[in-house]
C-alpha cells in the first residue's frame, strides 16, 4: 500500500469520526432549540389568553374608547394566526412571528396607558390583578425569549463556525432566526387625546 | 464548490488543526463581561452590597432564612444591590437567581428579593416551583401592602422580616427537607454509627474471607479486584462525604441548590 493511500485512508476516518460528532452535537442543539421555542409560544399563549378577560373587564368598567379595544383584538388574534412549528424557524418566519407579537405589545401597552385615565376602572380588583398577571406574563416571555435566543446563538454559531458548517450543509442544518430587541418594544407608546 | 472547498483543506490537515485550535480559543474567549454579581463565598442568603442594613439585622434575618431552608429546602435569597443596569429589576432578579442557582434543582423552589435603594425599587424573583404559592399577584401585594409602608418610615429591617414571613407562611408546606438535609446534629450522630457498625462488619467479613477463601474471591472472575475490598473502600469515600455536608448544614448556610427561574414574581417601588 502506498503512503498516500494510508494518509488518504486515515483523514477519511479522522473526517468520518469528526463528521459523525458534529452531527450528534448539531442535533442536540437543535432539539434545545425546538424546547425552547415550545416555551416562547406557550408564554405568547398565555397572554393572548388573558387579553380577551382584560378586554371584557375594561369594557365592562369604563366607558372605554372603542378603537383601542378594537386595536387590541384585532391584533391579537393576527398574533396567534402566526404559529410556528420548531422546523419552520427561519430568520424571516421569525422576524414574522415577532412582529405580529410586537404588534399586539404596542396596542397593549396603549390600552394599559389610556386606562390610567379611568380612575374607577383602576381600582376593580379585577383589573388590577389582571394587570399584574400581564405584567407576569410579559416577564416570561422575556426569559422565555433570552433563552430561546441563547439556544439559537449556540446553534447558529456551531452551524456557522468552519469545519462544522461542511457537515452542516451537508446534512441540511440551517441557521435558524432569533428575536431582536425591538424598536417598537423598547419605546413606550404614545397616547394622544 | 463546497466539495472543492473541502479538499482543498483535506490537502493541508496541519492548516486544518490550526484552524481547529483557533476556533478552540475563539469559544473560550466568547464569554462576555456581566454585571450579574458573582455567587458570594462563603455563600449566604443575605446579600447586602449597600451595607444598609446593621450586621445584627443581617446576622437575625440570615438566621432566619437559613433555618427555613434547614426545615424545607426553600431558599430565599435577599438582595440589596447599587443598581441592576443595563437590566430591568424584575430581569435582574432572575438572572440572579440562575446564575447563583437559588433553589434546589428538580424542584426550583428558590425566591430572590432584590431591592435598590437609590431607585426605591423592589423585586420578588419566584422560581418555577414557588410560582403556585407565591403568584404574581401576591408578589405584588408583599411589595406594595408589607414593604413599601415600611420603607416609607425607613424601618429597613421590619420591611424584610414581615415579608419573609409572609413569604415563609405562604410557602410553607409546599417543599419538604430530604432527609440529608437536616442538620439535626441527634440524626447525624445516629447515622454515622450506623455508617460505622457497617463499615466494622464489613472489614470483619472480608478479614474472615480473607483469611478462609481468598483463592475463591479472585478466582471468580467477575471482579478484577476482591469484591469485599472494593465495596469498603466504597463505603469509605461515601462516608467523607456525609461528613462534608453534615458540617455544612450545622451552622452555616450549605450552598445553593441550582434551582431556575423562569420570569415569575412582581415588584414595585415605594
Amino acid at each position: 500500500m502506498s503512503k498516500g493511500l494510508i494518509i488518504v485512508i486515515v483523514i477519511a476516518l479522522i473526517f468520518g469520526f469528526f463528521g459523525c460528532s458534529t452531527y450528534n452535537g448539531i442535533v442536540g442543539k437543535d432539539a434545545n432549540v425546538g424546547e425552547k421555542w415550545a416555551q416562547v409560544q406557550a408564554q405568547y399563549q398565555r397572554r393572548a389568553d388573558l387579553i380577551p378577560n382584560l378586554v371584557n373587564t375594561v369594557k365592562g368598567a369604563a366607558n372605554f374608547e372603542k378603537s383601542t379595544l378594537t386595536a387590541v383584538m384585532e391584533a391579537r388574534s393576527k398574533a396567534t394566526s402566526v404559529q410556528l412549528s420548531a422546523d419552520q424557524l427561519t430568520p424571516e418566519n421569525v422576524q414574522k412571528f415577532q412582529a405580529a407579537q410586537d404588534q399586539l405589545s404596542g396596542t397593549l401597552s396603549r390600552l394599559l396607558a389610556v386606562s390610567e385615565n379611568y380612575p374607577q376602572l383602576k381600582a376593580t380588583q379585577n383589573f388590577s390583578e389582571l394587570q399584574s398577571q400581564l405584567e407576569g406574563t410579559e416577564n416570561r416571555i422575556t426569559v422565555a425569549r433570552n433563552d430561546f435566543n441563547a439556544a439559537v446563538k449556540d446553534y447558529n454559531v456551531s452551524v456557522r463556525t468552519f469545519p462544522a458548517n461542511i457537515f452542516a450543509g451537508i446534512f441540511g442544518f440551517s441557521p435558524k432566526g432569533f428575536f431582536e430587541a425591538s424598536q417598537a418594544a423598547q419605546n413606550a407608546p404614545t397616547v394622544q387625546f | 464548490m463546497n466539495l472543492s472547498f473541502v479538499t482543498y483543506r483535506i490537502a493541508l490537515p496541519v492548516r486544518i488543526l490550526l484552524i481547529l485550535l483557533f476556533a478552540v480559543f475563539a469559544f473560550q474567549t466568547y464569554g462576555q463581561d456581566d454585571v450579574i454579581p458573582d455567587k458570594p463565598n462563603p455563600q449566604r442568603l443575605v446579600n447586602d452590597y449597600v451595607g444598609i442594613l446593621q450586621p445584627d439585622e443581617r446576622a437575625r434575618l440570615e438566621e432566619k432564612l437559613r433555618v427555613y431552608n434547614d426545615s424545607t429546602s426553600t431558599q430565599i435569597v435577599i438582595l440589596i444591590v447599587k443598581s441592576t443596569e443595563p437590566y430591568p429589576i424584575g430581569d435582574f432578579s432572575f438572572q440572579v437567581g440562575r446564575k447563583w442557582g437559588v433553589g434546589q434543582k428538580g424542584q426550583n423552589n428558590g425566591l430572590v428579593l432584590t431591592w435598590v435603594p437609590s431607585t426605591r425599587k423592589v423585586f420578588i424573583a419566584t422560581g418555577y416551583g414557588l410560582e403556585g404559592a407565591i403568584t404574581d399577584a401576591i408578589s405584588k401585594r408583599i411589595v406594595s401592602q408589607i414593604i413599601a409602608p415600611h420603607f416609607k418610615k425607613e424601618e429597613w429591617y421590619a420591611g424584610l422580616d414581615e415579608a419573609t414571613t409572609e413569604i415563609i407562611q405562604r410557602a410553607s408546606g409546599e417543599f419538604k427537607a430530604d432527609a440529608s438535609d437536616d442538620g439535626d446534629a441527634g440524626d447525624g450522630i445516629i447515622f454515622f454509627l450506623i455508617i460505622f457498625v457497617i463499615i466494622v462488619v464489613i472489614i470483619w467479613i472480608s478479614r474472615n474471607r480473607g483469611g478462609g477463601g481468598s483463592n475463591r474471591n479472585r478466582g471468580g472472575g467477575f471482579f478484577p479486584v476482591p469484591f469485599p475490598t472494593s465495596t469498603f473502600s466504597g463505603w469509605g469515600s461515601s462516608s467523607g462525604n456525609w461528613g462534608g455536608g453534615g458540617g455544612g448544614g450545622g451552622s452555616s448556610f450549605g450552598g445553593f441548590g441550582g434551582g431556575s427561574f423562569g420570569g415569575g414574581g412582581a415588584g414595585g417601588d415605594y
